[in-house]
């Protein structure tokens, strides 16, 4: 049985099923408003979600009984008073490598942390300084720190993403960070301009648990692979049926594995030639193979940066994502082949397994 | 006092109290003795910085108002969603 956690922008669904055939939808929470986010940290089984209600603004939620009725407010994450800045969006939660450790990425980009669990949150004051002091904008779904890869068993080293202010790196815990920009090239920026610029626009990263130096990249007009820690990134779109695209996924146990669904481009952000596929490398990058058995193949699906969520690992790898056409897909068998878990529901913002 | 209204799901996060009675001066500090008297709207009605949300409104005496609206006893302040509709 696999639990997949959906969030939409009607609330959060919580499939089960067995890959192969449609999951049911077991729990429905926060019914009306938007979970951008949700996720079950799998040390302590607690499950998290970040909603934002169009009225009252947003807030991290999370529960030890994913059935419960009511879920607890987490304290935070939240600006401090007399900063002038308020939190804007949740988007990701991610455990870290310490006994109660949790990140979380805001926007407006901002990384938070929490000790206990995920009860309470206080901010990164390191990378809060260097939004401050520095003239970062945002992209269109605003300044937005998205992505979070800690360094398996090192909780001093991480590496963050920010749209639209590149790769950040940090080897003392948040204390001090430096930039990983070497290699990202914004051709959406006139090329005169494009030297030495702060605006990139990386649109979802992941580390390469097998391998930690090693990260991809999927960036507004890019796929990108660094094997130097997030330092500098190595151009690996060829192969693709685009270079636009958010979502991205690894098999854990293979260093040399990563999963993209291109977009046509940022004019057109739905699959490319109405055929929804799903492009696997097991070479790093060298090259890219189509997966489409069982996707819909007259489709014009536009599939968001986190709604692409992978669980297990090598030939048990199980892959879902989810469409704003409502619908969720599914793959048991490491993306040889498709299915139809849930469709009909909301517009779906994100998708992780359980 | 000054008497707040709340609907859902202000009311249920003020312990199921559609009418709660507040001392103060002032819009901002009668909201803020509401957080400290009910601490589950903390963050719903004010935002990080201490401002009435965008899309919040508060209506005193059926006029809306903002934050350093003076406030005298008997006062009846309504809280509610903006109408913003429009994105589904």
């Amino acid at each position: 049985m696999t639990e997949v956690l959906v969030g939409t922008k009607k609330g959060l669904f919580v499939l089960r099923g067995t890959p192969g055939s449609a999951f049911d939808v077991a729990h429905r929470a926060f019914a009306g408003n938007v979970v951008e986010f949700a996720i079950r940290d799998p040390r302590s089984g607690r499950y998290f979600a970040s909603v934002t209600s169009g009225f009252y603004g947003p807030r991290l939620y999370f529960t030890d009984d994913v059935a419960a009725e009511e879920w607890q407010v987490a304290k935070g994450p939240a600006f401090p008073e007399g900063s002038e800045t308020t939190l804007e969006r949740i988007w990701v939660v991610k455990p870290g490598e310490a006994d109660g450790l949790l990140y979380a990425g805001v926007d407006p980009a901002s990384l938070f942390v929490s000790t206990d669990g995920g009860e309470s949150w206080e901010i990164n004051e390191a990378l809060a300084k260097e939004r401050e002091g520095g003239d970062w904008q945002p992209g269109l779904g605003g300044l937005a720190l998205h992505s979070i890869c800690p360094w398996p068993g090192d909780p001093s080293r991480l590496a963050i993403g920010i749209s639209a202010v590149g790769v950040w790196i940090t080897e003392d815990a948040g204390q001090s960070w430096r930039t990983g920009y070497t290699g990202l090239v914004p051709e959406y920026m006139p090329e005169e301009a494009r030297e030495g610029t702060n605006t990139l626009c990386v649109h979802n990263m992941h580390r390469a648990p097998a391998r930690p130096e090693r990260l991809f990249m999927q960036f507004h007009g890019n796929v990108y692979r660094s094997d130097d820690e997030g330092g500098s990134w190595i151009d690996i779109h060829e192969g693709l049926s685009s270079k636009f695209g958010f979502p991205l996924a690894l098999d854990p146990a293979d260093p040399d594995s990563a999963f993209v669904i291109p977009l046509v481009g940022a004019e057109d952000r739905v699959v490319p030639e109405g055929k929804l596929r799903v492009y696997e490398t097991r070479d790093a990058g060298a090259s890219w193979t189509a997966r489409s058995d069982g996707l819909p193949q007259e489709a014009y699906l536009t599939i968001y940066r986190q709604a692409f969520g992978a669980g297990g690992q090598g030939d048990e790898l199980e892959l879902f994502f989810g469409a704003t056409s409502g619908e969720v897909f599914g793959s048991g068998d490491a993306g040889k082949t498709w299915f139809t878990a849930a469709e009909r529901i909301a517009p779906v913002t994100s998708v992780r397994v359980a | 006092m000054a008497i707040v209204l709340l609907r859902a799901p202000l009311k249920d996060l003020a312990g199921g109290n559609a009418e709660v009675e507040i001392e103060g001066a002032s819009l901002l500090a009668v909201l803020r003795e509401l957080e400290r008297i009910h601490p589950r709207t903390v963050g719903w009605i004010l935002d990080d910085q201490g401002q009435v949300r965008r899309h919040v409104n508060v209506f005193v005496n059926g006029e809306m108002t903002r934050e350093d609206a003076p406030l005298t006893p008997q006062d009846r302040l309504h809280v509610l969603p903006s109408i913003t509709g429009g994105s589904a």
